[in-house]
């Protein structure tokens, strides 16, 4: 089922909003999380007796916590300007790929039980009572999200779909039907302090590797620093940056930049994790548990600042939630933001003269920058709204001499998703994956038939892991894509100032 | 009396306190539902004046509707605006003096009576002629534009087609008003009109028309992008932190 073959879309030379493909994507859903899994995570090992109750009764808890779930269920009228804005009906065609029908899976069981029109005229409004049909639905839907928020720039009352895609994992799993990926790697956070299930041991073996090889690279000491008590700086950042590519070219880079600043910084064993898989559940306790770690660490090491590396849905958790989850940050200095960026250090060295560069390293690239949904949508880098897309290009062109964006309707706040977002970065979801991005990918081609681009570069760890796998379904090159760090790695000039 | 205009003064009471009230419930229950996270779609603005200049875009322009659909906010914009013309038209039946604007906006009320219907047929159109919205549609999205056409159609009829007797739907309505009840004329058309626009009210609260106050309050397009500087906590986020 879930690793049965597929035919990758072709891409066409202008963007085209497929038919009504009703179906197309209804075999496909993601492993479910066995018992011992859904246990750890204090949920119930599998689907309960009295689900149907139980499910109802979440929901109502639900639209009594959350303002967003209350108003968007309610509030859409079926106009249809969401229709064509998710990548996964783009890429697939299948009608409840479109936002509005994502919703109304959970909006006509609302109708059902929480309204007058619903109670009394299922048939006129949509209705319809939660079976286990619907309820396999949502697991297969809810699980074709990457609550990337593209949806709710273009809807009139700002409907996010990621709000009713959050609820509708959230009361899955409280009946015992999580998804096996997402709770997996929760489990391991808690457990281990990453994502990856990387020990500290073997981090700090990690660390020093990268230490060497940085050292024979450029003849200089230039430190992974993990659990430095006093450091200026405490590093959260993506697990994968400790061992995947390209992710892992992009912690040499972070490191090379606090080198140059002569700024002291640390990782920690404790939060190795950017990354917070507690938002792709909607859990808010989860998500407040994971992000519980990064306070703990940065007390523990007594810490100044503390600087997020590259990851698009860490960046929203961080910018948007941590204040509110694990703050007030009064024991920071209060100087900086809480917490930042790192293409905010960068940038804002860069500004002020502190770094300086050989942007001809960087010349066998013709370079294009996908915006990360997270952060292009849901945060903010800068002082002015908007940053975030100003920054990072600003980085960019700092260190680089080639550098061209895909069509404007495809990045900024719309951007296309990777298709590997909000938790469905799996491999039993590869055909999702692969279809959803078609829009990417058809942008990229663009710019690499116009202006030979032949680096994509990014800051989500999600982004570049998806990109490096499907890339190649797409006839291109997987190391076409990497992180901003990874281009400012390469032209920082070290030690010579 | 009759008992048609008892029946039409009962009506109007009944939909107004209908509207009124379950309006009332909506909104209570929206401004008592806590937001806990900062969700606002960015960028968004970072101080509350730009928040609500955020927001008057919306209501006024439709602003996310013109980014995704130009054909959906053509007859969007041109449906709405056209019935604000059409209700501030119709309230020299309320009123006695007429206020000047009411007075002056006269001849663009009638005007925007052919907008209202062309926009809705649009509306309409819409729903059968593209797959996706086709899709979605349910029998309540397409009454519901039956419902307003109908009521544009009743309208323009007495205004163009079948004169009523406007000096007396102005006094039954100044009538309801001052609780001085005056009879009602037993025009077909006007019985429709009024029939359905009652109707128009009492289902307001509990469909789809909860766009209206919805907008107001939907945390996307209401909040301040202003996370790192406003610790953000809800009541029962904060109950949380209570717990060892």
């Amino acid at each position: 089922m879930a690793t049965a073959a597929f035919e990758t879309p072709t891409l066409k030379s202008y963007p085209v909003i497929p038919p009504v493909q009703a179906g197309a994507m209804s075999h496909l859903k993601p492993f479910v999380a066995s018992g011992p899994i859904q246990t750890a995570l204090g949920f119930p090992g599998e689907l309960v007796d009295d689900w149907q109750d139980k499910a109802i009764a979440k929901m109502g808890e639900l639209l009594g916590k959350y303002r967003s779930l209350q108003v968007y269920m309610d509030a859409c009228v079926h106009c249809g300007a969401c229709s064509d804005k998710c990548h996964y009906f783009l890429g697939t065609g299948d009608p409840k790929n479109m936002p509005v029908a994502r919703q109304d899976l959970m909006r006509k069981v609302y109708r059902r039980y929480f309204t007058f029109a619903g109670k009394h005229f299922p048939k006129l409004v949509g209705a319809v009572e939660l079976t286990r049909d619907v309820l396999d639905d949502w697991y297969s839907y809810y699980h074709q999200c990457s609550e990337c928020r593209r949806c709710s720039v273009f809807c009139p009352y700002g409907i996010d779909t990621a709000e009713v895609t959050m609820a509708a994992r959230e009361i899955m799993d409280s009946i015992g039907m999580g998804q096996k990926y997402a709770n997996e790697i929760i489990g391991k956070v808690h457990r281990i302090g990453n994502n990856l299930g990387i020990p500290g041991p073997a981090l700090e073996n990690t660390l020093e590797g990268l230490e060497e090889d940085t050292k024979e690279d450029t003849g200089l000491d230039i430190k992974f620093p993990l659990d430095i008590k006093g450091a200026e700086v405490l590093l959260i950042t993506p697990s994968a940056d400790f061992f995947s590519e390209p992710h892992v070219e992009s912690l040499i880079g972070y490191a090379k930049v606090f080198h140059a600043a002569g700024i002291s910084w640390t990782l920690s064993s404790h939060a190795s994790e950017a990354g917070n898989f507690g938002m792709f559940i909607g859990n808010y306790e989860q998500m407040r548990n994971i992000s519980m770690r990064v306070r703990e660490a940065a007390q523990e090491l007594g810490v100044k600042r503390i600087v997020v590396g590259e990851c698009g849905h860490a960046w929203r958790v961080a910018y948007s939630f941590w204040n509110t989850l694990i703050g007030p940050f009064d024991y920071l200095d209060p100087r900086y933001p809480v917490p930042q960026h790192i293409c905010e250090v960068t940038d804002d060295l860069i500004q002020r003269g502190a770094l300086q560069f050989d942007k001809d390293a960087n010349d066998d690239r013709i370079i294009t920058f996908h915006d990360s949904c997270n952060v292009a949508r849901a945060s903010r880098m800068g002082n002015l709204p908007g940053g975030q897309f100003v920054i990072p290009r600003r980085i960019i062109t700092s260190v680089a001499n080639h550098f061209h964006d895909m069509a404007p309707q495809t990045i900024h706040e719309g951007t296309f998703c990777c298709g590997g977002g909000g938790g469905l970065l799996t491999d039993d979801l590869m055909e999702l994956r692969v279809k959803g991005a078609l829009p990417r990918m058809e942008a990229l081609k663009d710019v690499v038939d116009d202006h030979g681009v032949n680096f994509m570069a990014t800051i989500c760890a999600i982004c570049k892991a998806q990109f490096t796998k499907v890339l190649p379904y797409y006839g291109f090159n997987m190391s076409m894509v990497g992180g901003v760090h990874q281009l400012v790695s390469k032209a920082i000039r070290l030690g010579e100032k | 009396m009759t008992l048609l205009t008892i029946f039409y003064t009962a009506l109007f009471y009944f939909a107004t306190g209908v509207f009124v009230i379950g309006l009332a419930l909506k909104i209570r229950s929206y401004a008592r539902t806590p937001a806990p996270l900062k969700i606002a779609t960015t960028p968004a603005p970072v101080t509350p004046a730009g928040v609500g200049w955020r927001m008057a875009r919306e209501v006024v322009f439709f602003e996310s509707l013109f980014k995704s659909s130009k054909w959906t906010w053509i007859f969007g914009w041109a449906f709405h605006v056209a019935l604000l013309l059409v209700v501030l038209r119709h309230l020299r039946y309320f009123q006695q003096p007429v206020w000047l604007p009411v007075v002056l906006i006269q001849p663009f009320g009638t005007y925007a009576g052919f907008a209202l219907v062309a926009a809705l047929g649009g509306l309409w159109a819409r729903r059968w002629l593209v797959d996706r919205v086709r899709y979605i549609s349910t029998p309540s999205d397409h009454l519901m534009l039956a419902l307003l056409l109908a009521i544009g159609l009743s309208g323009m009829a007495m205004r163009f087609v079948t004169h009523t007797d406007i000096v007396a739907v102005k006094a039954f309505m100044l009538g309801l008003m001052r609780f001085d009840w005056k009879p009602l004329p037993a025009d077909p058309v006007l019985l429709v009109h009024l029939a359905l626009v009652a109707l128009l009210m009492i289902i307001f609260p509990i469909s789809k028309l909860l766009h209206a106050p919805g907008l107001f309050f939907s945390p996307t397009r209401n909040q301040t992008d202003n996370a790192r500087e406003v610790r953000h906590v809800s009541a029962w986020a904060a109950a949380l932190e209570k717990r060892p």
